[in-house]
């Protein structure tokens, strides 16, 4: 990983290390050389490493007093919230730690998707991602689930009901699933079992991300290749760890208003009615980070065929390096491709809106539209767009064009556009 | 880069918006009120607490559970604030059966501090039946269970009139506008004067619907005022240090050459 060998000072420091080899590892961390113009939506890697940390001492000390069992379930909630002391600041840290978690997550991929971090050669690192992304989506639905509130027990049904579209063993996995013929009491603990084992699979598969994102290092907001360490970099530590920190520090700031002021705002007040599978409610709504593939899902009038294409437009994301054929990674030199971008975010945010609304009527439609063009942008627009659109040159380094100015007059003009970017 | 915050801002208020709105039934805006525990240092107002637990104890209690309080929780801090004394005497008044005793027997001893809140019926079956098939929720959790929480709760209780023309109600079903459907099987359950406070105040629907909502806030979330002191400290502390942070890192970067 490290170009250079690294001796520790002290005879015992490289006794161990030519032992185990942690010094290099903590002196490789501190000196990796990063791109200096990181802008502040690289920051949200280390908040959601944080975030998962969060997530996990939370649960930790939640499970030590939650009941995994569909009698006892609710009211060991209430038991956290009354008794336990700063049981109801553990608790909303751990609900609200979900929904900041999802909101960082969104922007990690979104600042991904702008600057083109996907491309060559940082495939796996995005594969990896879809993945940890995958897994953070069964935890959170499952973890969703453990309250057994109304909307716990009614959207397990739902998403556990999906499996049954699938031809000749559907049925058989639902049953399976569910360990029983609807959702009960072992559907509820093998949920708790896994909602506690994930995270930590999540854990395991964020070790591997940092690791292969250490070997070709960060992009950056340029999107070029650059030599490191170099002028062009900085080391981790102290310079992007004291930015990082400052950024965490401001999305702590968020998080804690949601957490003291506004705890169950992001919630649906229906989980806090104990689970009766005799009493349907009016309407069931997963959580909001859910919401753009619920009305993917509901756009298809098809059980099984909705069931693919909300798979789909999650897999979709890991062929992205390959659909996207455009050799320039940064939407900054991209013109056309940065419309097209604003207009995905836009496309992302209307699903989020109509999966949240009865699937009728008008909604309906512009479910369906706003589907469409989901599929349409990474399956036609991303592969046509690498063909035919007229990138604005590249500068050959990140300090270069902005010390001395280029001797390409393009690019020069493209300073002011990277300069804005950067800020 | 403000095209990108923008969307963001967008994002996070679409978010919220959106869990407001996300079922769009018709009913009209909540009567206002002014609540204490709203509020970056919102408090509860202790007498109207007091009051509450009398209106819930002399009129809801009767159908109504509040299964997850506790006796003792009526004299904790942040909760009504009644004397240690007072709680015990309000729990002795409440019979529950425990044991077996020594000989295998069950027997009846007045409520202790520890006891949870005696309910008003055995089981649910039996809460049915004497309510003509509605069950009255428990009320524990009710304001957080319910869209609106002490808006709507408050509203719900001043909301009875009679039906407009053309809605038929059968036998005991009840009009009330803020009600999901606007039929309701709770005959309206507070007038003027039903009660008399201990406190001398005047005991009007407004003022009763007003206490016992504060009552059933609080009884949902019982460390309101620690979690709103708690936040204060927490979001003072992280601002501090946000701008401590903010100033070590624009001198860090001052050593990077040129600034980017």
């Amino acid at each position: 990983m490290s170009d250079h060998e690294y001796t520790p000072s002290s005879k015992f420091g490289k006794w161990f290390n030519d032992r185990l080899p942690l010094l290099t590892l903590a002196n490789h961390l501190t000196d990796y050389p990063t791109p200096k113009n990181l802008n502040y939506w690289w920051t949200f890697g280390g908040i959601l490493t944080f975030c998962l940390i969060t997530q996990i001492v939370t649960g930790l000390v939640l499970a030590m007093h939650y009941i995994a069992h569909a009698d006892m379930a609710f009211s060991s909630v209430e038991h956290i919230m009354r008794d336990v002391n700063y049981g109801w600041l553990l608790r909303y840290v751990h609900a609200n730690g979900a929904s900041m978690f999802f909101l960082a997550v969104y922007i990690h991929i979104f600042r991904s998707l702008f600057y083109g971090s996907y491309k060559s050669p940082r495939e796996i690192i995005w594969i990896l991602g879809i993945i940890i992304y995958l897994l953070m989506m069964a935890a959170a639905f499952m973890g969703y689930v453990l309250p057994w509130g109304q909307m716990s027990f009614w959207g397990a049904t739902v998403i556990t009901n999906l499996f049954s579209a699938i031809p000749l063993v559907g049925e058989s996995i639902t049953t399976w699933l569910w360990g029983g013929y609807s959702v009960d009491n072992p559907t509820l603990t093998r949920f708790f079992t896994l909602h506690y084992l994930i995270p930590f699979l999540i854990l395991g598969l964020v070790v591997l991300h940092i690791w292969a994102l250490h070997v070709p290092g960060n992009n950056n907001p340029v999107g070029i290749d650059i030599k490191k360490p170099s002028k062009d970099t900085v080391p981790f530590h102290p310079y992007i760890v004291i930015k990082d920190a400052f950024a965490l520090l401001m999305f702590c700031i968020v998080f804690a208003m949601f957490v003291f002021y506004q705890p169950n705002i992001l919630g649906h007040a229906d989980n806090y009615i104990e689970a009766d599978p005799l009493v349907t409610p009016a309407h069931i709504v997963p959580e909001w980070y859910l919401l753009p593939f619920y009305a993917i899902l509901r756009s298809v009038p098809d059980k099984l065929m909705g069931v693919v294409a909300m798979l789909s437009a999650i897999l979709i994301l890991a062929a992205l390096p390959w659909l996207d054929t455009s050799k320039v990674r940064s939407a900054v030199f991209r013109p056309l491709f940065r419309q097209f971008y604003w207009i995905l975010v836009a496309d992302v945010l209307i699903l989020g809106y109509v999966g949240a609304m009865p699937a009728e009527g008008l909604y309906l439609l512009i479910a369906r539209v706003a589907t469409a063009y989901y599929f349409a942008h990474f399956l036609i627009i991303l592969p046509i767009l690498g063909w035919k659109e007229k990138t604005t040159p590249l500068p050959l380094s990140i300090t270069e064009p902005i010390l001395g100015g280029s001797p390409n007059l393009a690019a020069a003009r493209s300073d002011e556009k990277i300069e804005k970017t950067i800020k | 880069m403000s095209k990108l915050k923008n969307i963001l801002i967008v994002l996070i208020f679409s978010i919220i918006v959106l869990n407001s709105s996300n079922s769009a039934e018709k009913s009209p805006p909540f009567l206002e009120t002014k609540w204490t525990f709203k509020g970056l240092f919102g408090k509860f107002d202790r007498a109207s607490l007091q009051r509450g637990y009398q209106v819930y104890t002399e009129v809801c209690a009767s159908c109504h559970s509040m299964k997850y309080l506790t006796y003792r929780n009526l004299a904790e801090k942040g909760g009504p604030e009644f004397s240690e004394a007072e709680a015990k005497a309000i729990a002795a008044s409440f019979e529950v059966t425990d044991g077996p005793d020594s000989t295998g027997e069950m027997f009846v001893r007045p409520a202790k501090l520890s006891d949870k809140f005696v309910m008003p019926y055995a089981n649910e079956q039996e809460a049915k039946a004497a309510n003509g098939g509605a069950y009255p929720p428990d009320m524990s959790v009710l304001v957080k269970a319910r869209k609106g929480g002490a808006d709507y709760i408050y509203s719900l209780l001043l909301g009875y009139s009679e039906p407009p023309e053309g809605v038929e109600l059968d036998d005991g079903v009840y009009y009330n506008k803020y009600m999901y459907g606007n039929k309701i099987k709770m005959p309206a359950p507070l007038s003027d004067d039903l009660i008399e406070y201990t406190d001398g105040t005047k005991a009007t629907a407004e003022q009763m619907s007003k206490d016992v909502t504060n009552f059933l806030m609080w009884s949902a979330e019982p460390h309101l005022e620690q979690r709103h002191k708690t936040g204060f400290r927490v979001i003072a502390y992280l601002i501090i240090l946000t701008v401590l942070v903010y100033f070590t890192m624009k001198k860090i970067w001052s050593r990077v050459e040129p600034k980017v």
